[in-house]
């Protein structure tokens, strides 16, 4: 049975951890400065800053949110268990009175909670400025593409997550992690435009193919959440919302849940049943 | 407190243990002796089941298979060199504190038994091995188990180190702590074991008191001899002569003796009116490389 202390002790120690990672440190200040940039981009032709929108903002920020999210959230899942196991950090503390699934949720917790609060520093900060300069009638879609943020954070962490588990070495995990991270934000978009045009894929099937991608799940939702429609898309974009009509928001973040709960599960499972965090061949 | 019935772990075809039937009575202090690869550490990883072995195992009457966040929750455990995270001494007892369930006032108190609270400050990755080890023991202890394990506790330590740490697990076995510890070092086993169980190759080769263990494995330990440089090689021919073997050694001479034959060398120098400087008791593993005459 799970105890919500121990996950809670080790989520606060990874929480720390966090906030004392440079890294992390450095992205944190990288994403919040880019996103007070995007929102204060004067206007063309203007003499003076102008404040934009918040569905403009949004929309700038989406593109922030698509390169740098997900390698964030992929490095940091996959140097996390695979770091531990190589110190013997873990094999110290499975040694503990806790449990493997405790453990990984715990270090999940608190990650995502270092994650989330970055994600809320860059978009919140962008927010004020906003709210200082202009009205709040468009904040609702802002606020949703933030909740869509914080989605596709959690969901490229548990990717990192189940890669940290799966590899036998950081340096394994995190090459990992950055080639899944170009896989889906380049080869994703290029390759599925590439297929398009050479086998001549239908309409449908180039949307079902590329909602497979959860950056592609988060680009079309948070389109969908300042603008109301899928125009920009093409003719994706079109079909889209002509099949899916009022439901297909709600379907993207279902499908965003489950790139989060999935990979996450999996990890649970693989680590509970993994002893190679205490077996050194050197050692036995 | 332990009983191991037909304890056997394999890596793939590899039998890391095989068969390992055992007890442990409340209070003992066990040694598991045996060379790298034996299985002590897989015997003391099975108790804190953190993998996965058949037979049965349990500790303080917890069915380590079943419950094994209960059996470790039973166990203190120090390994041969705790991984600790990069956090300060005092925040580190903190942190596995909360993991043990343990009151908060026993971070600060398990210090003070280990001597570590004046460096309670500290950053971990500023402490020496000595003192990390101490470290391990306030975690091991700070929920007050009934067991304690330790896997090789001073291999890394230096012999000032190393007698601080023996002596204080002796207390706290004195105190009624069941202390299990695997150890290839014969003079920790006879000054913290009340009993020895052998391993080789994953299999137990037998049980004997800590004394009985040299003879019954046929091991030697060194005499190391200080004597003056202008005796030095009339004393080589003395001990060669009288069956010994040697090994000179910058300005001393190691000399191999049996576990209940050490004094033999000094009679024969005595004997010969070879003036001894000084002399230590050395184990065959902290011997210097170098050629024995025998």
């Amino acid at each position: 049975m799970l105890e919500f202390a121990n996950i809670r002790a080790i989520a606060r120690k990874e929480l720390r951890d966090a906030l004392h990672n440079r890294w992390f440190l450095v992205f944190t200040i990288a994403f919040a400065g880019l996103a007070l940039t995007l929102s204060t981009l004067t206007q063309p032709g203007g003499s003076t800053f102008r404040a934009m929108s918040y569905s403009r903002t949004a929309a700038s920020l989406i593109n922030l949110v698509l390169l740098f999210v997900p390698l964030i959230g992929l490095t940091l899942g996959a140097a996390n268990i695979a770091g531990d196991r190589e110190t013997g950090a873990l094999a110290y503390l499975l040694a503990q009175p806790v449990n493997r699934a405790e453990i990984l949720l715990g270090k999940y917790a608190g990650m995502a909670g270092a994650l989330l609060a970055t994600l809320t520093l860059g978009f919140g900060a962008a927010g004020v400025v906003l709210a200082l300069q202009r009205s709040v009638q468009d904040a609702g879609g802002y606020l949703l593409t933030v909740g869509l943020a914080y989605l596709l954070a959690l969901s490229m962490l548990s990717l990192g997550f189940l890669m940290s588990i799966l590899a036998r070495k950081t340096a394994t995990a995190l090459g990992g992690a950055l080639f899944l991270w170009l896989l889906l934000v380049f080869i994703g978009d290029l390759g599925i435009m590439g297929t398009t045009v050479s086998m001549r894929l239908p309409i449908e099937t180039v949307f079902l193919v590329s909602v497979l991608n959860p950056l592609q799940m988060f680009k079309i939702a948070s389109i969908l959440s300042v603008q109301a429609n899928l125009e920009v898309l093409g003719p994706a974009g079109l079909y889209a919302t002509s099949q899916f009509g009022g439901l297909l928001l709600p379907l993207l973040i279902a499908g965003l849940v489950a790139w989060v709960a999935v990979p996450l599960a999996f990890a649970v499972r693989m680590f509970g049943r993994q002893e190679r965090f205490v077996v050194k061949a050197s050692a036995r | 407190m332990i009983t191991a019935k037909n304890l056997t772990k394999r890596y793939g075809k590899v039998a890391a243990l095989s068969d390992v039937t055992f007890t442990i009575e409340a209070g003992e202090a066990v040694a598991l002796w045996g060379a790298n690869g034996a299985g002590k550490t897989t015997t003391l990883r099975c108790l804190l089941g953190v993998q996965g072995f058949e037979g049965a195992l349990s500790v303080n009457g917890i069915d380590v298979q079943r419950h094994s966040k209960a059996a470790r929750a039973a166990i203190g455990y120090v390994p041969q060199e705790a991984a600790f995270y990069d956090m300060r001494v005092d925040e580190t007892a903190q942190f596995y504190a909360r993991l043990k369930k343990a009151a908060p006032h026993r971070a600060a108190e398990v210090l003070e038994q280990v001597q570590l609270s004046e460096h309670a400050s500290k950053r971990v990755s500023m402490l020496s091995g000595g003192m990390k080890q101490r470290l391990a023991l306030a975690v091991a202890l700070l929920a007050d188990p009934p067991v304690l394990v330790l896997d090789e506790p001073t291999a890394n330590l230096d012999v000032k180190a190393q007698r601080d740490f023996i002596r204080t697990i002796q207390d706290l076995n004195h105190a009624g702590k069941t202390v299990v510890f695997s150890s290839h070092r014969l003079d920790e086993v006879i000054a913290l074991g009340t009993r020895v169980l052998v391993l080789s190759e994953g299999k137990l080769l037998l049980e004997c008191r800590p004394n009985e263990l040299a003879s019954k494995l046929g091991l030697h330990r060194w005499l190391r001899l200080w004597i003056p440089h202008e005796h030095k090689d009339n004393s080589l021919r003395v001990l060669g002569q009288n069956g010994f073997t040697t090994m000179p050694n910058g300005t001393s001479i190691y000399v191999q003796v049996n576990a209940d034959g050490k004094i033999a060398p000094l009679r024969s120098l005595q004997q010969a009116s070879i003036p001894i400087e000084d002399f230590e008791l050395v184990d065959g593993d902290l011997m210097p490389q170098g050629d024995s005459h025998a």
